[in-house]
């Protein structure tokens, strides 16, 4: 249920720090799957940490030309996950391989848990995933294993910032939109 | 494993099927003494229709009976912890316990519930639809019967039913036509209306056959317990009717503008004719059509909400072609009106008058908790900022409701609480078998 009594004005730019733990202990919002992470002037996010499955950092490279495939044969394919950016990235700590993936989004991860476990799955993002260690077997038909691995594995922010604060994709869409109706509508008066 | 063939001999007759009644009676139970509890379900069990039974005798029949069980229920009548277990999480919490997600808070919370349905002592609710008053009464009173004959049975509380006059159909205190959207499931004989996008796999409603997704999973155990049941939410919720008229009164100055107003609000005019179809003027023709009071969509017919407000009742209750993945989200609805018709032009007169109704699901957290936390109770759903469903969301006189228009919309500010939880519980409706087993727990040891 998200708030929308923080959606203020966009034109001032605002930071957000944020306790230990990623949660204002006095208001933490439970979700079907357990408590949402806050959202802050940079909207909804996770970024999630796991150990690379040794010898499968070639999987997720192959993995990121299929999902480049698949946003350009279907462009809506992620839209239910209401999505700004998401950024993948590869690193080594102590000749180990692990994964970083940094999701900023505009509904909290946990209200379309289920959808998200069917998208990431006719994606193949799931696929990214079974590389990791500790992902589970059973994510397919159990969202809540799912949704623990992401908690287990995730690394809330302790500050945050937006320089349009609170804005959402969709309203940045529109309002490009209006600017090209502008445009086009000057286009037609000269 | 078992093919998609429904067992319609097994599965209570509730979740397939709607009796032909007109009245009806829910009783709330407690076990305090197992056995006790037990023999009043090998008695009661026994009037307990299948899907099969119902269809086969429904013209002779006059009246229908189903029971379900609350997880400290079931712990009463001796299922075992280990059994309990594989139940899900938040059937095992209980509708209480999940109350901030479903966006039971304020007035609406447990606290206020009035009919003992929040007391970790409900373990049973008894179901009965009835054809008239006079079956009702007599039901009533061999039920009381057996309760006095079975040691530690108590009830908690009582709600009669009774259909709302003064319409021909079915219909909510308001005036909503009822009954207009029922999903049809795959080998139940049903087949799908327009509009509808085909029938849903049987696994979304009954447990133990395939769903949306694939075979069935993570099943509750044993599976004679499982198979052939599903989980109801059970909400009492009462409906404003004086608040609602002088709320039209208010924002509509001629009886068109206010029934447009309504109308608004549901997405659909009160005969049930849906704005999209009938944007301008009711349609009750339309409305009483089952063929055609659902064949439409949003993503094409109605983008921006122009005819169907983004915000309106059918919309968010059902976003059709605007949502993901919507075969996984469906739900049945039963359930029937309480408390008598305030006539129109009648003053509020204090009595309560409601819905108490069941959304019947295979799973809760995601199908009816799903429904309840992100299309009813999101403020954000649709990005519309500051609103919840106008009809049965939280509303607590702080919200908006906007309808689009052109050339500026309208935007309703402080919308007043149309209804009130009063009351709610999750239960497990197990199928035929399932009863026998229940009621045999504890005589093999």
């Amino acid at each position: 249920m998200t708030d929308s009594s923080k959606q203020t004005d966009w034109t001032k730019p605002a930071a957000m720090a944020i306790p230990k733990g990623g949660f204002f202990k006095d208001k933490v919002e439970q979700g079907r799957y357990g408590p949402i992470f806050p959202k802050s002037p940079a909207c909804y996010g996770f970024t999630l940490i796991a150990k690379v499955i040794p010898g499968r950092e070639e999987n997720l490279y192959e993995y990121a030309r299929n999902l480049e495939k698949a946003v350009a044969k279907q462009p809506d394919v992620l839209a239910v996950l209401k999505l700004h950016y998401l950024r993948w990235q590869i690193f080594q700590i102590k000749g180990e391989s692990y994964f970083q993936y940094q999701g900023i989004f505009d509904t909290d991860f946990d209200k379309y848990t289920e959808d998200a476990v069917t998208i990431f799955s006719a994606t193949g993002i799931s696929t990214s995933f079974e590389n990791l260690e500790g992902f589970p077997k059973d994510w397919k038909t159990n969202p809540s294993s799912f949704v623990k691995f992401v908690r287990d594995h995730h690394c809330p922010s302790f500050l945050e910032y937006g320089e349009y604060p609170y804005v959402s994709a969709r309203e940045i869409k529109k309002a490009l939109k209006l600017k090209a109706a502008f445009s086009e509508a000057l286009d037609q008066m000269q | 494993m078992h093919g998609a063939t429904l067992e319609l001999d097994d599965i209570q007759h509730i979740l397939l099927t709607r009796a032909p009644a007109v009245t009806g009676r829910y009783e709330f139970l407690s076990f305090r003494n197992p056995a006790g509890g037990r023999a009043w379900l090998s008695a009661i069990l026994e009037k307990v229709h299948s899907a099969k039974a119902m269809r086969d005798s429904v013209a002779k029949d006059k009246r229908w009976v189903s029971v379900a069980f609350t997880s400290n229920g079931l712990r009463a009548l001796g299922v075992d912890g280990t059994s309990l277990a594989t139940f899900p999480e938040e059937f095992k919490q209980g509708m209480v316990a999940r109350a901030e997600i479903l966006g039971d808070s304020g007035a609406n919370h447990p606290k206020n519930w009035v009919d003992n349905t929040a007391s970790p002592d409900l373990h049973a609710i008894v179901i009965l639809f009835a054809k008239d008053p006079a079956e009702r009464g007599r039901c009533e009173s061999e039920h009381k019967q057996l309760i006095a004959q079975c040691k530690g049975v108590e009830v908690l509380s009582s709600l009669d039913l009774e259909a709302v006059p003064p319409l021909g159909y079915p219909h909510d205190h308001f005036g909503y036509r009822d009954r207009l959207s029922e999903p049809a499931i795959e080998g139940s004989g049903d087949e799908p209306r327009p509009g509808f996008g085909g029938s849903v796999k049987a696994g979304e409603f009954i447990l133990g056959y395939p769903d949306e997704d694939g075979p069935p999973a993570n099943l509750p155990q044993p599976e004679i317990l499982s198979r052939n049941g599903s989980y109801m939410a059970y909400r009492r919720l009462q409906e404003h009717v004086g608040a609602f008229r002088d709320f039209l009164r208010q924002n509509g100055e001629t009886p068109e503008e206010q029934e447009l107003v309504a109308a608004k609000l549901m997405g659909r005019w009160r005969s049930g004719a849906p704005l999209v179809l009938a944007p301008h003027k009711d349609d009750p023709e339309l409305g009483a059509d089952i063929q055609r009071t659902n064949d439409f969509n949003y993503k094409e017919m109605d983008p921006h909400g122009y005819a169907v407000p983004l915000g309106a009742h059918i919309r968010r209750m059902n976003p059709r072609d605007t949502a993901a993945n919507m075969n996984r989200r469906r739900m049945i609805r039963r359930g029937a009106p309480y408390g008598a018709h305030l006539p129109e032009g009648a003053p509020e007169d204090g009595k309560e008058r409601g819905i108490a109704a069941f959304v019947i699901c295979a799973s809760l957290v995601r199908q009816f908790e799903f429904a309840q936390n992100v299309w009813i109770n999101d403020k954000n759903f649709h990005e519309l900022g500051n609103e919840r469903d106008p009809i049965i969301g939280n509303q607590d006189g702080t919200l908006e409701f906007k309808i689009p228009k052109r050339p500026i919309r309208k935007k309703i500010t402080g919308l007043p609480a149309f209804t009130t939880v009063r009351g709610g519980a999750y239960f497990f409706l197990p199928g035929l078998k399932a009863l026998r087993y229940l009621a045999a727990l504890g005589t093999a040891t």
